[in-house]
């Protein structure tokens, strides 16, 4: 393949843990070497100990993930500016920077950090952003992704999706120790992990609410499927459907005030909507065949769907409100869980193809679909909100993993844990509250 | 089309019923619930003398009622052979132990999608749960419930341990 640059890259996160919480780790299965050249000057630090956080060091590692940017190794600078004054444009043109970032983190009161980052066009030799944050330690991390965010806007015209965070199952089973499962929340590069609920039976499909503070998910803790709402705020939990049969599938409408969910307490499963404040339900479909995996689409007019009414599963489009499906896929014999990008343009889903269950994209204008994955038991994919990056699920020798590739194919990495295995991964609107 | 499926299902088991107890031709007269009770389970209540099954019938019964699960084809709850002899000889037993309640518990294996197999789980505990009640036992002993993907017996990542996973359990 002539994107085929393959490498292997250990970010030097690998070692890396936090408190008591098992970590994921990222590392690249396969990058790029085309994308912009990129020099990340190690930020300067006027402080007595070491800085909470390096912060260049997270927006290398976020840069060099995206698989647009070739991130220039730090060993052949010539000069390492940290202020506006001390850069030589010179100095980055023989490297072959195209852009440059330098930046300082100093203390500026107890406790309180002053991050501040300038971005530059090393040809036209002008600054392209700058910027200035005064921030707790906690926020340190979250101060890094947000000036990658800028530097990956202002570089490729699109914006990041660093600042954003993912939702996952993890399952822990040491041998002769019962399974825990937890539902945990981390930043999108694995970090910070919290666990949100814990439960000794399984838990899934994990979806976030529009605005990032609620997760529905489904719990087995009754020895039953039963659907939840977690508020992150405020730490409540809510039981929002346990009826006969299956209760599963949540999926949230673009305003937050409905949840589509799997039920069978008709016979079988079908779609339902649930208008949250008053419970009151409303079926969606009406087949004998399975009816599931729901999902809206942006702007709140289609449910995308599961079901098997042709013999095998494929995936149906229809009415928000109800109505006729039409179908929207046709090769192979297995097509499932689909969601939309944040445009709407185009919807990933599971697609069997050479027997095994691999991550596709589906554009919705032409209908071409394109197979992105080469493993055999993929599941989940969610795109980023910027529609750039799909994570998903997969089996790597015999354990469970995230990875995640990128719209087009070509990056991809895998998220691990060190024990145990992880799952269901959701990735989390964008968070507004912290731009 | 399903429908259709299953009433095919049920006439088949119908048929084989009836002539398995025409076979026997030994029903007790006045026996109240039609074909199911002339396949006594282990515990013998409502057999006369003369129905005694033989050694190799009952070594047989009692084989297949030590089997508490049945599996599918991927992307299937079509009882086989195979599955559809263990849930008769369940039904049978539920039929002449009338204090008994049952629990059908659907799974699947680890491929495909986790909701997808929820509901597939759910339509292979029902599939068990029509078949028994075809036999007879009452929809209100019947208790279903799916696991999707979410139980396995087996971890590996291969056809013989995705196969085991593939069950409808029968528990009582």
């Amino acid at each position: 393949m002539r994107f085929a640059a393959k490498w292997i890259v250990s970010l030097g996160l690998l070692l890396w843990s936090f408190g008591a919480q098992a970590v994921l780790t990222i590392e690249i299965t396969r990058g790029v070497e085309i994308g912009t050249p990129i020099a990340i000057v190690p930020f300067g630090w006027e402080g007595q100990a070491a800085p909470a956080q390096n912060v260049s060091d997270v927006i290398e590692a976020d840069l060099a993930r995206s698989g647009r940017f070739a991130v220039l190794p730090r060993k052949d600078f010539i000069s390492l500016p940290h202020e506006d004054k001390d850069v030589v444009f010179k100095d980055w043109r023989i490297l072959k920077a195209e852009a440059l970032v330098i930046g300082s983190v100093r203390l500026s009161a107890p406790g309180k950090y002053q991050v501040q980052f300038r971005l530059y066009d090393v040809f036209k030799g002008s600054q392209i952003a700058g910027f200035r944050y005064t921030v707790g330690a906690g926020m340190l991390r979250s101060v890094a992704h947000q000036i990658s965010d800028i530097i990956y806007e202002k570089i490729t015209g699109e914006p990041g999706a660093f600042n954003t965070r993912i939702a996952y199952v993890t399952r822990e089973a040491p041998p002769g120790v019962k399974p825990v499962y937890k539902l945990q929340v981390a930043d999108s590069d694995g970090f910070n992990p919290q666990t949100v609920v814990r439960s000794p039976e399984s838990l899934m499909s994990p979806a976030w609410s529009p605005e990032g503070k609620r997760l529905a998910y489904v719990s087995f803790e009754d020895k039953r499927s039963k659907v939840y709402i977690q508020n992150m705020t405020d730490g409540r939990r809510t039981m929002v459907a346990e009826f006969t049969g299956i209760n599963g599938a949540p999926a949230w409408s673009p305003d937050g005030r409905r949840l589509a969910l799997t039920l069978s307490r008709d016979g079988n499963a079908e779609i339902y909507v649930m208008q949250l404040d008053t419970r009151a339900l409303r079926r969606l479909t009406s087949d004998p065949a399975i009816d599931t995996e729901a999902a809206w689409s942006p702007d709140g007019r289609d449910i995308v769907f599961t079901s098997d009414r042709a013999g095998t599963p494929q995936i149906y489009r229809m009415n928000a409100s109800g109505g006729s499906a039409e179908r929207l896929t046709f090769e192979g014999d297995y097509n499932a869980r689909a969601s939309y990008a944040a445009d709407g343009k185009s919807i990933t889903f599971i697609s069997r193809s050479q027997g095994g269950f691999r991550v596709a994209v589906l554009r919705l204008d032409n209908r071409t679909a394109q197979v992105l994955t080469e493993t055999s038991l993929d599941e989940s994919p969610s795109f980023a909100p910027n529609g750039r990056m799909i994570i998903y699920a997969t089996e790597v020798r015999g354990r469970g993993v995230l990875a995640s590739v990128s719209a087009d194919g070509r990056v991809r990495q895998l998220f691990k844990l060190e024990e145990g295995d992880v799952r269901e991964p959701a990735w989390s609107p964008y968070n507004r509250e912290l731009q | 089309m399903k429908n259709r499926k299953y009433l095919v299902a049920s006439l088949f088991i119908a048929l084989a019923l009836a002539g398995c107890a025409s076979d026997e031709a030994v029903k007790p007269a006045g026996d109240e619930s039609g074909a199911a009770p002339a396949q006594t389970g282990p515990s013998g209540s409502g057999a006369a003398p003369g129905t005694a099954l033989s050694d190799r019938e009952r070594q047989r019964r009692a084989e297949l009622l030590s089997q508490r699960r049945v599996h599918f084809a991927f992307d299937s709850s079509t009882i086989d052979d195979e599955a559809r002899a263990i849930i008769e000889a369940h039904a049978s037993h539920l039929v002449a132990n009338s204090q008994l309640k049952v629990t059908l518990e659907g799974n699947c294996d680890e491929r495909g999608t986790r909701e997808y197999n929820l509901a597939l789980g759910e339509r292979r505990a029902q599939a068990v749960e029509r078949m028994m009640k075809v036999l007879g036992v009452a929809g209100s002993r019947i208790k279903t419930v799916s696991y999707g993907e979410e139980k396995p017996l087996c971890q590996e990542h291969d056809e013989s341990c995705w196969r085991q996973n593939r069950r409808a359990e029968i528990g009582y």
